[in-house]
């Protein structure tokens, strides 16, 4: 208040300043009272040049006013971002104690028990999360996403049939692994059918005891062979071997073929409960480029991911499927299992394909007509090398993930020398 | 009361058409027309409830072109259609534009003396219209695009990640930068407590994915800002988001048609250190009972100005309410010099004519 009334007496002895002059023409007609507002005006122009404007309101406003305004450390600066006033509270009483109530500066007004003026801003002196509150937090999301799920989510869901072929090797421990964990997170019953070849082996039974799924764990009387197309070969038989399984005990649900180095998102398993007899979803090829083509390859503009899954048309009907092009590794592949070149899926791959167990069984009420029978398929095992060898009619072929515009799960092949041992 | 367990009472599926009728003053171009060509930004922003409404009644079934047979009278005064070149409102002068309004309804017609206002309406959707005491007044939600909003939601079994979520202000460096105003300090305080929080999704971010994100949290906060209301809170109903309401004197809208303690968790601005705490100790069955609510459709059209106007949404809550609120009281109708409200309260600025 007072603050203003002195500069609205400086701006009228402004203009009453300049008037005197004008009006007598005397210079030397100077009153004492004029003079000293001039030196006031001019001491105030020097202060404020001196400090900034904003502080020098405040330097008057500690020179005039009373002490019953409240004192603040105000920051320097003429009004660009200063630190914000902190109200830390005083020491706490015990370690656990994390909430203090900090003081609230100004008067109250009105009879609500909201107060007008500066607050203090309330910060708990242990800043960090207490870990017991973080775990219920994450318990309480899971449940909301079970809600979720029972709400939204697929209405009755079917047992996922997992098929894995596998052996012993350096980077077997490390592929089966991780389908493990992946099959261990499917929120749906599970069975998983293990085939190995050369037959069972403890090492092979441990990895597969930890994940507490139900599992049956076959052996197969074949070594797997050095040559990477007579390993393809081999794991097409084995798989057959585990439909026949299928078939004997009758398993009821949906059969996906998990092979130990590809990786699957979970994503894959809610989409696949959506199958009505045999569909396609769209897998990622991941192949190694040779550490040769480093240099030439930054010029090269990077390539999309060649994807095997279905592909539709405009009207979101299956015309044909996607497949793999190996033209550009066409010399460059790997023959060997170990070599060090990029490792080549085949023409189709099997774990792009998932089938209804009762398309296997024997005798099914409901099972179309356009499915071979798997033991009827005796002198013919060499030639099956993909679920479409099955069906006299590829067009029942049901597409799946928005019609193959999403990849559900990734192809690879990465094998040690053969020479290596791991662990070491 | 109302039995809410799994849906939001009837009263929100009420058809107000014949059960109240409502005559609307032809004011002068200067108070709406010519206001809104002067900025045509005012239909868009938080505030636009007040031209909708106007549009809205114009074409309504309940609007009645003989004033004898009204049981409410509006006046439609566009005051909150000053924005700033940033697109901000200011309020400041809606008192004076409300008295000039005043001022002529009861020159030119008797139904304002009448009463002393006591059946009128008018739709005031910013903090000045807590100050409008007419019999109770209906606060109604701020405007929020419903087609924007519409064209951004993601499949429900989309699951919800994020436990809380916020984005916006904590300091207005622009206005308070030392902070302790903006927001009486809760925001900041927000902040400070749990910036570096893991559950805590909170920034000054603008991000183009704001709705998904809504909707795929929990909790999302809305703390009040300069004023104790905000967009936020339709938003969060809209998608399904449990509503964190910081706010201590907030008055929230259709209250007595929507049960919020029911649908929200309401936390004293004094408690937001211990925000976290109370959040985690809501038991499951709540939090799943909270989202029940939240999903029923008609709670989400509640909250929306749709254009047209559809069944159920804010114009006819608002018309339900006010047919709730009749018949009117035979005191309401005064005698001959009787007067009950001071017109010359107020600050001497506001006093000037319009």
């Amino acid at each position: 208040m007072k603050l203003s009334t002195l500069l609205q007496n400086r701006r009228s002895n402004n203009i009453k300043e300049t008037s005197p002059f004008e009006s007598t023409g005397d210079v030397t007609g100077k009153s004492p009272v004029s003079t000293f507002w001039l030196v006031l005006h001019a001491s105030f122009c020097v202060i404020s040049l001196a400090l900034g404007f904003r502080l020098s309101r405040i330097f008057f406003l500690f020179l005039f006013s009373t002490s019953s305004t409240n004192f603040y450390t105000v920051p320097f600066g003429s009004g660009e971002i200063s630190v914000p006033l902190r109200v830390h509270s005083t020491v706490t009483v015990t370690p656990n104690a994390k909430i203090e109530n900090p003081v609230k500066k100004e008067a109250v007004t009105g009879g609500s028990r909201v107060v007008v003026g500066r607050h203090g801003i309330r910060i708990r002196s242990w800043p960090h999360p207490d870990q017991d509150e973080v775990m219920k937090a994450h318990r309480m999301i899971e449940r909301v996403q079970m809600e979720q799920k029972a709400l939204f989510g697929v209405k009755s869901p079917r047992t996922v049939i997992a098929v894995t072929p596998t052996y012993v090797r350096t980077f077997q421990k490390l592929h089966l692994i991780g389908v493990m964990h992946s099959l261990m997170l499917v929120p749906y019953d599970l069975v998983w059918i293990v085939v190995e070849a050369g037959g069972v082996t403890n090492e092979t039974a441990s990895i597969v005891a930890n994940s507490g799924l139900r599992t049956i764990h076959i052996g197969f009387n074949h070594r797997i062979p050095i040559s990477w197309d007579a390993r393809h070969k081999l794991e097409a038989r084995m798989r057959l071997h585990a439909l026949r399984i299928v078939r004997k005990e009758k398993l009821d649900g949906i059969v996906m073929f998990a092979d130990d180095s590809n990786m699957h998102s979970m994503e894959l398993f809610d989409e696949i409960q959506s199958v009505k007899w045999i569909g396609a979803v769209s897998v990622g090829i991941l192949v190694q480029s040779d550490t040769d083509e480093s240099s030439s390859s930054l010029k090269e503009k990077a390539s999309p991911m060649p994807v095997q899954g279905p592909a539709c048309n405009a009207t979101r009907h299956l015309v044909g499927l996607h497949t793999y092009d190996s033209s550009k590794y066409a010399k460059r592949s790997a023959f060997y299992i170990g070599d060090r070149a990029p490792v080549l899926p085949r023409k189709l791959e099997w774990s792009g394909f998932v089938l209804n167990s009762r398309l296997l069984w024997k005798d099914h009420e409901d099972k179309p007509d356009w499915i071979k029978d798997i033991n009827a398929l005796n002198g013919a095992n060499e030639d099956v090398d993909s679920p479409l060898s099955l069906l006299k009619d590829t067009s029942v072929l049901e597409p799946l993930g928005s019609c193959g515009r999403q990849v559900l799960l990734w192809w690879l092949r990465v094998e040690a020398r053969t020479d290596s041992k791991f662990p070491p | 009361m109302y039995n809410f367990i799994g849906s939001a009472g009837d009263v929100l599926e009420d058809d107000p058409v014949g059960r109240l009728k409502v005559f609307v003053y032809e004011l002068p171009s200067k108070y709406n027309k010519k206001i809104l060509q002067k900025d045509p930004r005012c239909l868009a922003h938080m505030f636009a409830a007040e031209i909708f409404m106007h549009r809205f009644l114009l074409s309504s079934a309940v609007r009645t072109l003989n004033p004898e047979e009204a049981d409410w009278f509006y006046t439609p005064v566009y005051t909150t259609c000053d924005l700033t070149p940033n697109g901000l409102p200011l309020p400041f002068k809606s008192p004076r534009m409300m008295r000039s309004a005043i001022q002529l309804i009861s020159s030119n017609w008797p139904y304002w003396n009448r009463t002393e206002g006591a059946d009128h309406f008018f739709v005031v959707p910013h903090d000045f219209g807590a100050c409008f005491h007419y019999q109770g007044s209906i606060t109604i939600p701020p405007y929020a695009p419903p087609q924007k909003m519409h064209t951004h939601l993601i499949p429900d079994k989309t699951p919800r990640s994020i436990f809380v979520y916020f984005r916006g202000l904590f300091y207005d460096v622009g206005n308070d930068p030392e902070g302790g105003y903006y927001a009486r300090g809760a925001r900041a305080a927000v902040w400070e407590n749990f910036k570096n929080n893991p559950l805590f999704d909170i920034s000054t971010e603008h991000p183009t994915t704001y709705y998904e994100d809504m909707q795929r949290a929990v909790f999302c906060l809305c703390p009040l800002g300069w004023a104790p209301w905000s967009p936020r809170l339709v938003e969060a109903v809209v998608f399904g988001c449990i509503p964190v309401i910081i706010a201590d004197d907030i008055v929230l809208p259709f209250a007595d048609a929507i049960p919020w303690e029911e649908i929200g968790v309401f936390v004293d601005e004094q408690d937001v250190p211990k925000l976290d705490t109370i959040l985690t100790s809501i038991p499951p069955e709540v939090i799943l009972r909270k989202q029940r609510l939240l999903a029923n459709p008609s709670m989400k059209q509640a909250m929306l100005f749709p254009q047209p106007a559809q069944a159920g949404d804010a114009f006819h809550q608002v018309l339900n309410g006010l047919a709730r609120k009749l018949p009117h009281e035979r005191s309401v109708f005064l005698k001959p010099g009787e007067k009950s409200l001071n017109w010359t309260a107020g600050p001497v600025g506001d006093l000037k004519p319009w």
